[in-house]
C-alpha cells in the first residue's frame, strides 16, 4: 500500500447526496476478477448514454485530468460492500475525497487501499462546491487539515488508521505478524472446539 | 458490569485491544462468494500465504450464477470464468465450495442459516454487506470488503473498532397482510438510509420475540440499509427450535452443552445503549419505496410526500432526483399503479416462509401473463422444500416457473436484469438506480404484495387478497 500525506490540487464536484456503490461501481462490471484499470468503468451509467457515448453533463467528463480530490455528498459510498468502488475510483486517479458522512464499510475499504476518506460539516462541503472549478484545496493528512486560499479546516480520523496511512501499512501485515499470539488463543479457548 | 449482547460476543472474541487502536477479533465463521474473493485470494497467495482456517471458510456460488439450467455451463465467458476461478481458488486451498449442482447450493446468508452453520454467539463475516442476514441468530455478523476477505484468510481475524449501539424495541402485533419485510421498510422510512451508521443494532420487544427466524432474518438482513453495521436479536426458544436437528448443528450432549451457552446470550437489563428507539407496529400498513433509496417509503395507500412535507432542503433535491429517475410525481399514489415485471428472491425474501406466502396467495389463481415474473427460491434446499410441499406446482398452475437458486434479478449482473425502464416490484432490498440492471426501476415491497401485485399487474395492498 502506498503511503499518503499532503495533497495539494484542483477537485471534483459530485453534488450528489447518497452515492451507493452500485452508482459508482454498476453490477455488471463484478465480473471482473482483478483490481486493476477499473477506472473506465467507474459510474458507467452516468458517464455514457445508452451508446457508450461519454455523456458531457457528467461532471467526471469534463476534466482531461482527473485530480486527486472528489467532493462529493452525503453517506458516499452506501450500499454493496464491493470494494471495486474503491479500486475504480483509485484507478481514476482519486487519493481523497471529502463528504460530510460515508458509508462505513466503503470507509474501511477505502483506508485499506490507501484512500483518504475524509468528514468535513456540510458548510463546509458546500463552501467548497461553490468555489471557481481551478480552486486548490490542500490536504494535510499529518496535521489533519484541510485548506483553500480563504479558510482551514480540521478533520478528525482514527489514530491507528492515521499511522497506518501515513506508513502506507495494512492490517494484513500487523495480523501476520501475530500469527502465534492468535494461535495460541485459539488454544487457549479450550481447544478449539470449544470455540462457537 | 452489565453488558449488551453485542459486548458479550465481542468480549468472546477479543483476541486482544491494540492501545489506542482497533481490536483483534477472532472470526467463528467466514463465508466467502465468487465475487468478492478472486482479488483477496490473489493477494493472498502474492503474498505467500495459505488460508489459515479453510475449516471455518465456506465457499458458494450465488451472484453471478444463472438461475435457468445450472446444469450446462455458464454461457457469458465472464461469469463463467469467475466461477471457474471461485473452484480453483477452493480446492487449493482446501476449502468447501457449495458450487452449482451441489445439494446444498443457494445464497450465502440464506445457506449459512437453514445448513445449521450459523449458530448463536459466533463472529461471521462475509465479503457482501448483507452478511447482518446472521445476526437474526445472535451472531456479530457483517459485510466486508475484499482487502478484509483476504485478511479473514490469512489470519481468522479481523481488525475492529468497537461500533455504536442502538436498541429498536419493536411493540404489538404484526396486522394482516403485513410481514417483517413491511417493519424494516417502515423503520426505513422512520429512520432513514443513513440512520443506523456506524452503530449496530439490537432489535427486541415483543414483535420481535413473536417472529419466526425468517421474519427475523428479514429485519437484520436490510439493517445494512439503515447504514448500520449490522443488526441482531439475542436468541431464544424460536431460535433453538429452527436450529435443532439442522445438518450442521450440534448434536446429543454438544447440543445441551451449546445450549447452555446461547441461553446467556442476551443484553442485561441494566446494560446501556449508545441509542434506543420504540416503535409500536400494531397499526403497520403493507409499505412500498417510490425512491432510489431504500428510506424512500410509504404505507401502500399513501400518497408520495411532496417536498415540502420531507425534513429539509437537500432530503427534498434528492427527492425530486429519485422521482425524476422513477418518472413518478410527488403527491401520486402508486396504488394500481401498472407493472413490468415481479422479481420475488434474494437474501431478504426468498426463504420457504416467503414462498409460502406466494403460494397461499396464488392457489387457484393466474398471475397477469403481461407481467415478467422472476420467482428465485434463496437457495437448492428451499427449492427442493418447494417441490415438496406443493408449492412448485401452485406456482406452475398460476402461470410461473419457479427458477434455479442464486442471487438473479437482486443485483444487475447475471442474467435475470431488469429491462432498461421497466418498473419491477422486488422483494429484495435495494431500489438503487440501476441495481436491478441499468434504467430498471425498483419497487421494493413484501413477499404478500409482491404475490397480490402479480396476480393484477398492478401495485395491489396484499391485506385483500391474504386467506384467513
Ligand atoms: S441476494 Fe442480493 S443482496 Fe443478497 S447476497 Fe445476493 S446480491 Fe446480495
Amino acid at each position: 500500500m502506498q503511503a499518503i500525506n499532503k495533497i495539494k490540487d484542483t477537485w471534483v464536484n459530485l453534488k450528489i447526496d447518497q452515492v451507493d456503490t452500485d452508482q459508482i461501481f454498476p453490477g455488471e462490471f463484478l465480473k471482473i476478477s482483478t483490481k486493476e484499470g477499473l477506472g473506465k468503468y467507474a459510474f458507467y451509467d452516468r458517464r455514457y448514454d445508452e451508446n457508450g457515448e461519454p455523456n458531457s453533463d457528467f461532471v467526471l467528463n469534463q476534466y482531461e485530468k482527473m485530480p486527486q480530490v472528489l467532493v462529493a455528498g452525503k453517506n458516499f459510498g452506501s450500499g454493496s460492500s464491493r470494494e471495486h468502488a474503491v479500486w475504480c475510483l483509485k484507478d481514476l486517479g482519486f487519493s481523497v475525497i471529502i463528504a460530510p458522512s460515508f458509508a462505513d464499510i466503503f470507509k474501511n475499504n477505502a483506508y485499506n487501499n490507501g484512500l483518504l476518506v475524509i468528514e468535513l460539516p456540510q458548510s463546509r462541503v458546500a463552501s467548497l462546491w461553490g468555489k471557481p472549478q481551478d480552486s486548490i484545496v490542500s490536504i494535510s493528512l499529518a496535521d489533519q487539515t484541510v485548506s483553500t486560499d480563504s479558510w482551514k479546516a480540521s478533520f478528525a480520523i482514527n489514530a491507528y488508521k492515521k499511522e497506518c496511512l501515513l506508513k502506507g501499512l495494512d492490517d494484513i501485515d500487523y495480523l501476520l505478524n501475530i500469527a502465534s499470539e492468535i494461535a495460541s488463543w485459539e488454544k487457549e479457548k479450550g481447544g478449539d472446539d470449544n470455540l462457537n | 458490569m452489565a453488558d449488551t449482547l453485542y459486548d458479550k460476543i465481542w468480549n468472546q472474541h477479543l483476541v486482544k485491544t491494540i492501545p489506542e487502536g482497533p481490536g483483534v477479533l477472532y472470526i467463528d465463521q467466514h463465508f466467502i462468494h465468487e465475487v468478492s474473493s478472486p482479488q483477496a485470494f490473489r493477494s493472498l497467495e502474492e503474498r505467500g500465504q495459505r488460508v489459515r482456517r479453510p475449516d471455518r471458510t465456506l465457499a458458494v456460488a450465488d451472484h453471478n450464477v444463472p438461475t435457468w439450467n445450472q446444469h450446462l455451463p455458464i454461457k457469458e465467458e465472464m461469469s463463467r470464468k469467475q466461477v471457474a476461478l471461485l473452484e480453483e481458488n477452493c480446492k487449493k486451498h482446501g476449502v468447501m465450495l457449495y458450487g452449482l449442482g451441489h445439494p446444498l447450493q443457494g445464497i450465502v446468508h440464506v445457506v449459512g442459516p437453514e445448513t445449521g452453520i450459523t449458530q448463536p454467539g459466533m463472529t461471521i463475516v462475509c465479503g457482501d454487506s448483507h452478511t447482518s442476514t446472521h445476526g437474526a441468530f445472535g451472531t456479530i455478523a457483517f459485510g466486508i470488503g475484499t482487502s478484509e476477505v483476504e485478511m479473514v484468510l490469512a489470519s481468522q481475524c479481523m481488525m475492529q473498532y468497537k461500533p455504536k449501539q442502538m436498541r429498536i424495541r419493536l411493540d404489538g402485533k404484526l396486522p394482516k397482510g403485513c410481514t417483517s419485510k413491511d417493519v424494516i421498510l417502515f423503520l426505513l422510512a422512520k429512520l432513514t438510509a443513513s440512520g443506523g451508521t456506524g452503530h449496530f443494532i439490537e432489535y427486541a420487544g415483543e414483535a420481535i420475540q413473536n417472529m419466526s427466524m425468517e421474519e427475523r432474518m428479514t429485519i437484520c438482513n436490510m439493517s445494512i440499509e439503515l447504514g448500520a453495521r449490522g443488526g441482531l436479536i439475542a436468541p431464544d426458544e424460536t431460535t433453538f427450535a429452527y436450529m435443532k436437528g439442522r445438518q450442521f448443528a450440534p448434536k446429543g450432549l454438544a447440543w445441551d452443552e451449546k445450549l447452555r451457552g446461547w441461553q446467556t446470550l442476551f443484553s442485561d437489563a441494566e446494560a446501556q445503549f449508545d441509542l434506543e428507539y420504540q416503535f409500536d407496529i400494531s397499526n403497520l400498513s403493507p409499505r412500498i419505496t417510490f425512491g432510489t433509496n431504500p428510506g424512500q417509503g410509504i404505507a401502500i395507500d399513501q400518497p408520495i410526500p411532496k417536498a415540502d412535507q420531507l425534513n429539509n432542503e437537500t432530503d427534498a433535491e434528492q427527492h425530486q432526483q429519485a422521482l425524476d429517475y422513477m418518472d413518478l410525481r410527488a403527491g401520486m399514489s402508486l396504488s394500481d399503479f401498472p407493472l413490468d415485471e415481479i422479481f420475488i428472491g434474494s437474501c431478504t425474501n426468498a426463504r420457504i416462509e416467503d414462498l409460502r406466502q406466494v403460494a397461499q396467495i396464488w392457489k387457484g389463481r393466474k398471475v397477469d401473463p403481461n407481467l415478467r415474473i422472476n420467482l428465485v427460491p434463496g437457495s437448492s434446499q428451499v427449492a427442493a422444500q418447494a417441490e415438496e410441499e406443493g408449492l412448485a406446482a401452485i406456482f406452475s398452475a398460476a402461470g410461473v416457473q419457479m427458477r434455479q437458486a442464486g442471487c438473479s434479478a437482486c443485483l444487475g449482473m447475471n442474467e435475470d436484469k431488469v429491462r432498461k425502464g421497466a418498473y419491477c416490484l422486488s422483494t429484495s432490498n435495494r431500489n438503487f438506480e440501476g441495481r436491478q440492471g441499468p434504467g430498471a426501476r425498483t419497487f421494493l415491497a413484501s413477499p404478500m404484495t409482491a404475490a397480490a401485485s402479480a396476480i393484477t399487474g398492478k401495485i395491489t395492498d396484499p391485506r385483500d387478497w391474504v386467506r384467513d
